[in-house]
């Protein structure tokens, strides 16, 4: 019976997602209580290169034309063969457009149980699972023979995913693809007219606290007095109050700054994925019960509308001398 | 065009949560149901492209509460056919719930199948995927905007970091939504009032449930927080003070 | 053929000219396009609707909220109808010229009394009609911002030649000997003195010249009568004896046309309000009042009247002719009245009270908006809130069960009137209950209640939003299940009176909401409450605290329900000393966030009217506290406090931390 744990590698426009790496760390932690092998699998179209820092004990890679870059079709069509194949113990996927696309199609098409949304794996082979907007933890055990699971990030770091050393790497045939029925038209890249915020090393994030349009200012003042720049959480996005490019989150961008001082940010967990590797987590609420509270170093209740004023008269004092 | 919207109802977030006495599942005294947000999103986007170019739209659901003030209130929006599954469904799952839909869908043959990407109660997976793989459709999620052709649709895929990718697909298909092309608009009660006394809603029971394919759950738990942060007390002033020193300790003044 | 002869047949030609020319368009204008509008209900009361003709037509009460112009109306006014029979004296004495030329009306015509007022009053209109002129030409002052101002001159040039040319008219004939009342026309024999040395056939000339010019201009006055601004001179009477007498806080029933309620044409107001938009006299009262327009948004209650009253004789006439061109294309909601003009309302109703001619504003701006929620064309915001409220009973999208968690750590606990009954309902209401800020105030308001041995309770998670916003916002649908959930358990709970910290709440408890049929319910301020427990000393406050405070007006409070005098004297009670701003009682500004506007994105171009009135509050000597008594007002006014940065000048405070202090 193979134990091997298979990792889907995601990878776009010839880079891999840090996902894939939370992915083998996680698969590392499973293989050790299966005994069993963690597999990256790459698919791709000359894209060997990118095995190159996968923390991986083989890498199964299969070349074609077709599988350049992701489409479910495609993706989906080769691993349900190489899956029956090879019958692994468990394939984790991302929880993410690439592996949400794929993974419960799989699950119908090769009748394999799956589960979703899985944080971590315990040491004893079980899965923890997070639920409700993170809100319920659900827990047990994976079932044989094959199981598939879709991961979400925050249980392990990308860097215990990667190694210095470039695994072993086998070419693994397959047949042509034909008559694909979803197709890849183009790229629509982001605006880069804007500042790069996964650049810039403090941000001040703005929430729903802000309240409105104008409050922004404030935002932007005390960004000014600290050489920051001001991002966003969905909902100040949603409303129009600040672009897209200002998103950290789940669907904008990931962020580690050294400073991230969230104002009026409850702390969903699709903000926190954005943001939750960041050095200094320092948050202002009003509700003392935010979950932005649970990931922050330094928190306090009361209002950003009051704090940010005072904060950039201090700062610019501590500045000027 | 002939749109079909599957739609489930989840836990309301805004209530508390808790667990039942058996440890592995929900307590259901207090939860209340709510419509699942990308579900929501879904419906709009398809009255959005019957309103573009024309045709038929039919959303189901299985029976749950409030369900009922959702179909309607679907109705009200301009769908044009709603069913609702009953039954036991106190044990169904994801994979359930698509081998119900497909059953129907089998014979009902939309062109095009739109459903939220996912709910935050999918445990087996999202139900767009399943479903497709049921009817042998092809599949693609994360979509935030449709452009509809006679044999085939283009769509905008999100990705991270605001990329996307525009994907074409040949119809018949299943599309997850991220989001619709405008929020859910909001439908006045009168509206929906009046929808009552024309709309029916046509109900279809199901006899058993094939919940194969998920995994069990042995223990749900509320998370523990592991640390929590070092709280700053006083009036802005001082608490402004405290983070300068703060600034100062961690080097950026 | 004498000249005699010509003069009678000109005044018969003329006069009927003018008078037909004046019935057609009063036809047309009026007849046809009222028809076409809804019916109007019964009016009754009709006591009461004389009194106010007396009060507001013939006093002319609400134009002396602005002393001078108030004055100067009044005796343009009054000046009409003295010497309208001087008018009249002219056109009969032009008619039967040919038979009598020196015709002189019986009786009137030989009273000098009369005579003499009349002298007297041409001299004051002539004054007015100066006054009038300067403030246009001169002074422009910003309400008449958008007035056809062009017309207004017109018209009082019009007046003034009327006059003019009464008074040579007279001094002419008085120096021709032709006046047994000389002695009471001083005035006519001093403009006769003017030209009192010409000879006899120049005078007679001059009379005749004025005598034609007077006709003359008083026909073409009258032709152009139902045209502009002055048609009011005619449905102004009607509009005032017809007006609205339910209570301001009442919003008039939602029309239904294809099933939904709201307007969406001009033809579904009904024919009163249709008489309302002919009545604008343009005087821009209204707009000076306006929070909205104050703080630089689109809204000018005066426009909006005046944009329906074009587009009602533009839709009119293009339905008369049955031509298919634009004017019945153009939308009423969206066009003519553009989306967001509808949607800046307050609601505030200060342009409904300033009105000298009690036209309506707010009713017609949430009939349209009754359209634009059936049309789904709000913020994304107010969607937001209204969901919410449909399903959580309140608009901050919180569990209905977290309503009464301001509760708890209350000792003794607060009743829970579904299940005892009481003396007092306590309908706490949604910012209270739920807003952060505010809860302490409910929890001291609890305290206070408790120390003065009130027999209270609570609705804790039962109670919903009252609605009355909602009902603003135009989701009549919405609000009628938030008046059914409501009265089903006022229903089932024993209590004798409502009371609520919340004038919004209070407004439509006591003035929209039934119970067994159409009996009103019994509901009262918590101001009234503790002015009431204070004065009869069951609250007893130990300290006088001595600060100089200023007290805001709260719109559904004061405006919409007339209690002014209840929280001044709660003040007065806890020793401190009250100065009033400028803008007090019927004139205070409101702070914003009515009629919904609290769930609508700020758009302010100018100055926002909470900044506006701290400022107003900032400039009084030494008041450090300013007193509120609405939960709304408390968040936009502590707000406005920090924004305009004067936390160090003044601390917001609700009235019932004062007594709390007092106690």
């Amino acid at each position: 019976m193979n134990q091997d744990i298979f990792v889907v590698i995601e990878h776009l426009q010839r880079k891999v997602l840090d996902i894939s790496f939370v992915m083998l760390a996680a698969a590392r932690q499973l293989a050790n209580s299966t005994g069993g092998n963690v597999t990256a699998v790459l698919l791709g179209f000359n894209a060997q290169g990118l095995a190159g820092n996968l923390s991986a004990d083989i890498v199964l890679y299969v070349d074609q034309p077709a599988l350049a870059e992701f489409t479910s079709d495609a993706y989906q069509k080769i691993l349900a063969g190489l899956i029956q194949e090879q019958a692994p113990r468990a394939v984790l996927f991302g929880h993410s457009s690439i592996g949400m696309d794929i993974a419960s199609g799989l699950s119908a098409k090769l009748s394999l149980p799956m589960v979703s949304s899985c944080h971590s794996f315990s040491d004893d082979g079980k899965y923890v699972s997070q639920i409700c907007g993170g809100k319920i933890m659900a827990e047990g055990m994976l079932p044989g023979p094959t199981v598939l699971v879709s991961m979400v990030p925050g249980g392990y770091k990308a860097e215990q995913g990667q190694s210095s050393q470039a695994p072993a790497l086998t070419n693994v045939p397959a047949p042509a693809l034909a008559e694909l029925r979803v197709t890849l038209k183009q790229y629509i890249e982001p605006d880069k007219s804007d500042v790069d915020i996964t650049k810039e090393p403090i941000l001040v994030a703005v929430g729903r606290g802000i309240q409105n349009k104008d409050n922004i200012d404030l935002a932007n003042d005390l960004a000014t007095a600290l050489g920051a720049v001001v991002c966003a959480s969905r909902p100040v996005v949603d409303q129009g109050w600040m672009p897209t490019t200002r998103l950290v989150g789940k669907s904008g961008k990931q962020v580690k700054p050294k400073i991230y001082l969230a104002l009026g940010i409850s702390g969903a967990p699709e903000h926190i994925e954005g943001m939750g590797e960041s050095d200094t987590i320092i948050a202002i609420n009003t509700d003392p019960y935010a979950p932005i509270f649970n990931v922050a170093k330094y928190g306090a209740v009361l209002d950003l509308l009051d704090l940010a004023p005072a904060l950039t008269e201090k700062v610019k004092g501590a500045k000027g001398g | 065009m002939k749109i079909a919207v599957p739609v489930k109802f989840v836990p309301d977030l805004v209530e508390e949560l808790t667990i039942a006495p058996g440890g592995s599942a929900l307590d259901t005294t207090w939860l209340r149901l709510i419509i699942s947000e990308f579900d929501d999103h879904a419906v709009e986007q398809a009255i959005l492209l019957k309103e573009h170019v024309g045709g038929q739209v039919t959303v189901l659901t299985i029976e749950a509460e409030g369900s009922d003030d959702f179909l309607f209130t679907a109705a009200a929006k301009g769908a044009d056919q709603l069913i609702k599954f009953t039954g036991d469904f106190s044990n169904s799952n994801n994979h359930a719930l698509a081998h119900v839909y497909a059953d129907l869908l089998k014979l009902v043959q939309p062109d095009l199948i739109l459903t939220g990407v996912q709910a935050h109660n999918d445990l087996d997976g999202p139900v767009g995927p399943l479903l497709a793989e049921y009817l042998g459709l092809p599949y693609v999620g994360y979509v935030a905007g449709i452009t509809v052709s006679a044999d085939h649709v283009v769509v905008r895929k999100e990705y991270a970091g605001g990329l996307i990718a525009e994907m074409e697909l040949k119809l018949p298909a299943v599309l997850g939504i991220q989001a619709a092309e405008q929020p859910p608009r909001y439908v006045a009660y009168s509206k929906i009032r009046q929808v009552m006394g024309t709309a029916k809603i046509e109900e279809r029971a199901v006899a058993s449930l094939d919940t194969g394919g998920t995994v069990e759950v042995s223990r749900m738990f509320l998370p523990e927080v592991a640390e929590r942060a070092t709280m700053l007390e006083g009036a802005a002033d001082q608490i402004a003070d405290r983070l300068v020193s703060i600034f100062r300790e961690l080097g950026t003044l | 053929m004498t000249y005699e002869v010509v003069k009678s047949a000109i005044v018969f030609l003329g006069l009927l000219v003018a008078l037909g020319l004046f019935a057609w368009r009063v036809y047309q204008l009026l007849w046809v396009n009222l028809r076409r509008g809804q019916p109007s209900g019964k009016f009754g009361c009709w006591g009461e609707r004389i009194k106010g003709l007396l009060q507001y037509v013939g006093a002319q009460f609400r134009l002396f909220r602005i002393l001078v112009p108030g004055t100067a109306h009044f005796f343009i006014f009054w000046g009409f109808l003295i010497l309208s029979l001087t008018i009249f004296q002219a056109i009969v004495e032009g008619l039967i010229a040919f038979a009598k030329p020196d015709f002189v009306l019986p009786i009137i015509g030989r009273f000098g009394p009369l005579a003499l007022l009349q002298d007297v009053f041409a001299l004051l209109v002539i004054a007015a009609v100066a006054y009038g002129l300067i403030v246009r030409l001169i002074i422009n002052p910003e309400r008449y911002k958008g007035s056809h101002k062009g017309e207004g001159v017109k018209v009082l040039a019009f007046i003034f030649t009327i006059m003019l040319s009464l008074l040579v008219m007279n001094g002419a004939r008085i120096h021709l000997g032709e006046d047994p009342l000389r002695a009471w026309r001083p005035i006519s024999t001093f403009v006769g003195s003017i030209f009192g040395g010409l000879q006899d056939n120049v005078q007679i000339f001059i009379r005749e010249a004025a005598y034609w010019l007077h006709l003359g201009i008083v026909l073409l006055f009258l032709t152009e009568l139902p045209h502009g601004k002055h048609f009011h001179i005619v449905t102004s009477i009607p509009a005032i004896l017809l007006r609205n007498l339910e209570p301001p806080g009442k919003l008039p029933p939602a029309g239904e046309f294809d099933g939904n309620p709201g307007v969406g044409k001009i033809e579904q107001f009904h024919w009163r309000q249709m008489l309302d938009f002919y009545t604008c006299s343009e005087c821009g009262r209204c707009q000076e009042v306006c929070p909205a327009y104050q703080s630089g948004a689109p809204l000018s209650p005066k426009l909006l009247i005046m944009n329906l009253r074009d587009n009602l004789k533009e839709r009119g006439h293009a339905m008369t002719a049955g031509s298919t061109n634009g004017a019945l294309k153009k939308a009423l909601v969206g066009e003519v009245i553009t989306d967001e003009v509808l949607w800046a309302c307050t609601t505030c109703f200060a342009c409904d009270q300033e009105c000298p001619l009690f036209i309506e504003h707010v009713a017609p701006i949430a009939d349209m908006r009754r359209r634009l929620v059936i049309e789904g064309r709000m913020d994304k915001i107010l969607q937001d809130a209204l969901a919410n409220l449909g399903r959580y009973g309140n608009s901050f999208g919180q569990s209905d069960r977290m309503r009464a968690k301001w509760t708890m750590g209350l000792q003794p606990a607060i009743r829970d009137a579904r299940r005892e009954a009481v003396e007092y309902l306590w309908f706490v209401g949604d910012y209270a209950s739920y807003n952060t800020t505010l809860t302490e105030v409910t929890r001291k308001t609890a305290q206070v209640f408790q120390k003065s041995g009130l027999n209270y309770g609570i609705l804790y998670d039962s109670e919903r939003n009252a609605g009355n916003d909602v009902r603003r916002v135009g989701e009549e649908g919405l609000f009628e299940m938030l008046v059914d959930k409501n009265s089903q358990i006022f229903a089932k709970v024993k209590y004798q009176t409502i009371v609520t910290t919340d004038p919004h709440s209070f407004n439509t408890l006591k003035n929209e909401y039934t119970k067994n049929g159409d009996d009103r319910l019994s509901v009262i301020h918590y101001s009234e409450l503790l002015d009431q427990l204070i004065s009869s000393g069951k609250l007893k406050l130990s300290k006088k605290l001595g600060y100089k405070v200023t007290y805001h007006d709260p719109c559904y409070l004061g405006r919409y329900n007339g209690i002014y005098d209840a929280p001044r004297r709660v003040i007065e009670a806890t020793g401190c000393e009250l100065v009033e701003m400028p803008r007090h009682g019927s004139r205070s500004l409101c702070c914003g966030a009515g009629g919904g506007r609290i769930w609508m994105e700020e758009k302010t171009v100018k100055e926002r009217p909470s900044e506006s009135r701290i400022h107003e509050a900032a400039a009084l000597d030494n008041v450090q506290v300013f007193i509120v008594a609405c939960p709304k007002d408390y968040t936009m006014y502590m707000d406005a406090v920090k924004t305009t940065g004067n936390e160090k000048k003044l601390v917001v405070k609700d009235l019932i931390e004062l007594v709390n202090e007092a106690l």
